[in-house]
């Protein structure tokens, strides 16, 4: 195992383990468990301004490439939905609308940088701290990554 | 001469006698360890062996990988007997590897891995490794470490003469130690002799993608065919087999067949044998024996049954095959980095046969023959022979060399090995080993291009040397440093089963091409998945499939329901990962198998029969990411009698239906 991994898992434990205020307590009972969300940074307000770290500083989107959405769709099916669906919170955090509280280079710097953004991004963080499972780099391209973020700009 | 002989085998009884009954005193199994040893075996964390040893695993059936000098042990890569650690002979894509004329044959004896060779040195690509008792040889892949393909060998019987490869990996041999009825038919066991024969069998090797074939297979005299070696260099188109048992003896070996003051060793020209074939030569002759092949595409490996093999007889090849008169009951034979000499360790001699390659060609040009056995040339001893070694020790086994002229050759009974010149015939230097070496390996040992920095003795017996175990204790390697006059040792390391051969290389040959990953989009496995969308359950009548899939950390899916009891259950599991150093295992309770160990990009099956009704859990085996434990899943089982539909879900969801896809 990788150094970075076993730091991530050890900050997610870290996590864990002082995972800050909880609104309620967990209820033990037969009644089905309501997810408990722990709040450090608010994860769903838009961070636009905020590119994150990694290849991509500045990009200018265009209007939609249907042949792009077409190749990031079905990228994006082998490599992230085994943790991320869009209409709600899976292993990972649920991506609709995601384009409209990320920016393009955010997102994009995420897929291509992910051991760097999780170490150092306070957003990235925050969605660490909240989900308990740090998101696995997929070695993607950047034309990859491209791809995928055209994808996403259809699901708002 | 007789007396002569009488007292060496005496002298060699009681020396076997002496090892038996007490051996060497406490006090002087220290061996003398010079002060900056551990120096030259440490490995600091984090840094690298500078060679691979594979070690055969001896009567363990396995091939276990080691480094040199730490001694460390890397890994153990099953290869003749089933493995649950690894699902090896229990998954069912693995099964067909252990299939055999004789059915499933779950356990092997593995003797002598050899790796191939390009242009005389060892190139990196395979490892082949023989099976002595359902005669096989298996080849591994140095990409994988893994167990590709494995061909059994007909008409043989104690495949040990094997599976040494030729300089350019155009064959790789098996010989038979045991002669048999060649085809197998009901006869008098007394009526061995002139009866039985004894099996040669050369396997040719595709270049580009190394599968075997039995190319042909030559029908020899009867006699016992223990070790082989290939000419190199001058002497490449030729290979060399140790006889004994050339008394045809079939009860009381040990007495009986050490009655010949001289057995043989055959030299085969196989490029001569390999001309005759190609023009049409040789017998097609019914044969059964299995040809299975893995496929790294399809994850799975097939089995078949080979139906004919090609016969030849000596006879109708003349002046392919000699006979070398060699003393007395020879094991090892091996042919230095020359190719010049062709060095017959003989067991009971008192003095070990160096035969010279020239001189054989010129007596075989001057007809310097001294009659023949069945048919074949026997050339004159003083034709062939080059020299002898006189008392090197007792009970010669194996010769290695290094590049400076020298043989390395062990004593089993006298516990030592001997550093010796060849030219010279003289004696350099000798170290005792602890205790009772058999083989012993330099890297690139049996090729033109010896690696001499290292040599590994591999001892029978360890008795004191490490803390006790029971009445079974470790076997062991010992490392020595042979890049100076004298023989220096290391390092004792303790090995799996019987460490009775290995073959070693120089790390750089292998480490950069070792894979890393299977490519998802590269798995063309029946059952595979390339995303959780494709997971599924189908029920096929009493047959239920799961596509499943596994990722850090949950199964797609993990809830399954309408399974009942007296169903098969076929778990096909593949593993999204797509990153190295992430396998994921599979484990179901009162499943009658092992676990699967899946590593990334690759699918591969067990099966359970559910025979009792319950919520029954399956989980990961191997840890795997900060939620490993949270990674399992519930398989509902109803009665036989019930009506409930087969359905699956992960977290809620049937797996894929993704309402805003």
């Amino acid at each position: 195992m990788k150094l970075q991994n076993v730091l991530l898992i050890m900050l997610v434990a870290l996590f864990i383990n002082c995972g800050g205020k909880e609104k309620k307590g967990p209820s033990y009972s037969k009644a089905p468990v309501k997810k408990e969300v722990v709040k450090k940074v608010d994860t769903k307000k838009a961070s636009l301004d905020n590119k994150g770290i990694g290849p991509i500083k500045t990009l200018k989107l265009e209007a939609i490439n249907d042949a792009l959405v077409t190749k990031g769709k079905a990228i994006y099916k082998t490599n992230c939905t085994a943790c991320h669906k869009f209409s709600k919170k899976y292993i990972g955090p649920g991506l609709k609308g995601v384009t409209e509280r990320r920016s393009p280079e955010w997102i994009m710097n995420l897929i291509l940088n992910t051991e760097e953004m999780l170490a150092k991004d306070p957003v990235a963080k925050a969605l660490i701290a909240e989900y308990n499972a740090p998101m696995a780099n997929q070695q993607l391209s950047e034309e990859d990554a491209r791809a995928i973020l055209e994808y996403f700009r259809t699901k708002n | 001469m007789k007396t002569i002989l009488k007292s060496i085998f005496s002298l060699t009884i009681a020396a076997a006698f002496l090892v038996s009954c007490g051996g060497p005193s406490k006090k002087s199994n220290k061996g003398a360890v010079s002060g900056n040893a551990a120096e030259k075996v440490y490995v600091a964390p984090g840094e690298h062996d500078s060679h691979y040893a594979f070690v055969s695993g001896g009567f363990s059936g396995q091939l276990a990988v080691y480094g040199l000098p730490s001694g460390r042990l890397f890994r153990v890569i099953p290869v003749f007997s089933q493995d649950p650690e690894k699902a090896y002979g229990y998954s069912e894509e693995t099964k067909p590897m252990l299939q055999t004329s004789h059915g499933f044959v779950p356990w092997g004896d593995s003797h002598h891995p050899d790796i191939s060779q390009t242009n005389g040195s060892v190139d990196g690509r395979w490892v082949f490794i023989n099976e002595n008792n359902t005669p096989r040889i298996a080849r591994i892949s140095l990409e994988t470490f893994e167990t590709e393909e494995i061909i059994e060998i007909p008409n043989s019987a104690g495949n040990h003469s094997s599976s040494f490869v030729t300089e350019n990996s155009e064959y790789v041999v098996a010989g038979t130690r045991f002669a048999v009825p060649f085809p197998q038919r009901d006869m008098s066991i007394s009526d061995m002799k002139g009866n039985f024969s004894g099996a040669l069998s050369f396997l040719s090797i595709d270049p580009d993608h190394g599968n075997m074939e039995i190319k042909f297979q030559i029908k020899m005299p009867g006699f016992n065919y223990d070790l082989s070696h290939p000419g190199r260099g001058k002497s490449h188109g030729w290979f060399f087999f140790s006889t004994y048992n050339t008394e045809e003896a079939n009860t009381l070996m040990e007495v009986n067949a050490s009655q010949n003051d001289k057995d043989f060793i055959a030299a085969i020209n196989w490029k001569k044998i390999e001309e005759y074939v190609n023009n049409g030569g040789g017998k097609k002759m019914p044969a059964k024996y299995a040809h299975n092949t893995w496929s790294d595409e399809t994850h799975t490996a097939t089995h078949v049954m080979q139906k004919e093999v090609l016969v030849v007889e000596p006879k109708d090849v003349p002046g392919a095959i000699y006979f070398l008169p060699t003393a007395k009951s020879p094991h090892g034979c091996d042919v230095d980095p020359t190719g010049e000499y062709i060095i017959g360790n003989g067991k009971l001699a008192a003095a070990m046969t160096v035969h010279s390659f020239t001189k054989m060609q010129k007596a075989i040009e001057d007809k310097a023959f001294d009659g023949e056995a069945y048919g074949i040339p026997i050339i004159k001893f003083d034709a062939v022979n080059y020299g002898t070694l006189d008392q090197p020790g007792l009970g010669p086994l194996h010769t290695e060399f290094d590049t400076r002229g020298n043989g390395y050759t062990t004593f089993f009974i006298s516990s030592e090995v001997v550093k010796w010149n060849i030219k010279d015939l003289k004696v350099i230097d000798r170290h005792p080993v602890y205790y009772s070496v058999g083989h012993l390996m330099i890297p690139g040992g049996n090729s033109r291009t010896p690696d001499d920095k290292y040599m590994v003795a591999m001892n029978k017996i360890t008795k004191d040397r490490y803390l006790p175990t029971g009445p079974e204790v470790c076997q062991s390697a010992q490392l020595f440093d042979i890049s100076g006059e004298k023989m220096e040792l290391l390092l004792d390391f303790p090995t799996i089963g019987e460490p009775h051969y290995a073959a070693g290389i120089a790390a750089e040959k292998i480490a950069p091409k070792s894979k890393k990953i299977y490519k998802l989009n590269e798995n063309k496995h029946h059952y595979a998945v390339t995303n959780e969308g494709e997971t599924n359950v189908v029920r096929k009548g009493n047959e239920v499939h799961i596509k499943m899939s596994m990722i850090r950390s949950h199964f797609s899916p993990d809830n399954i329901e309408g399974v009942k009891v007296g169903d098969k259950v076929f778990f096909h599991v593949t593993n999204l990962e797509q990153d190295y150093d992430v396998p994921h295992g599979i484990s179901m309770i009162g499943a009658n198998t092992s676990e699967l160990l899946i590593m990334p990009g690759r699918t591969a099956t067990f099966t359970w029969e559910p025979k009792q009704v319950g919520v029954w859990p399956f989980y990961c085996t191997d840890f795997c990411s900060a939620l490993h434990q949270e990674m399992q899943g519930y398989i509902r089982v109803s009665p036989k009698s019930s009506d409930i539909k087969i359905s699956y879900t992960l977290d809620g969801d049937v797996p894929g239906e993704d309402e805003e896809e």
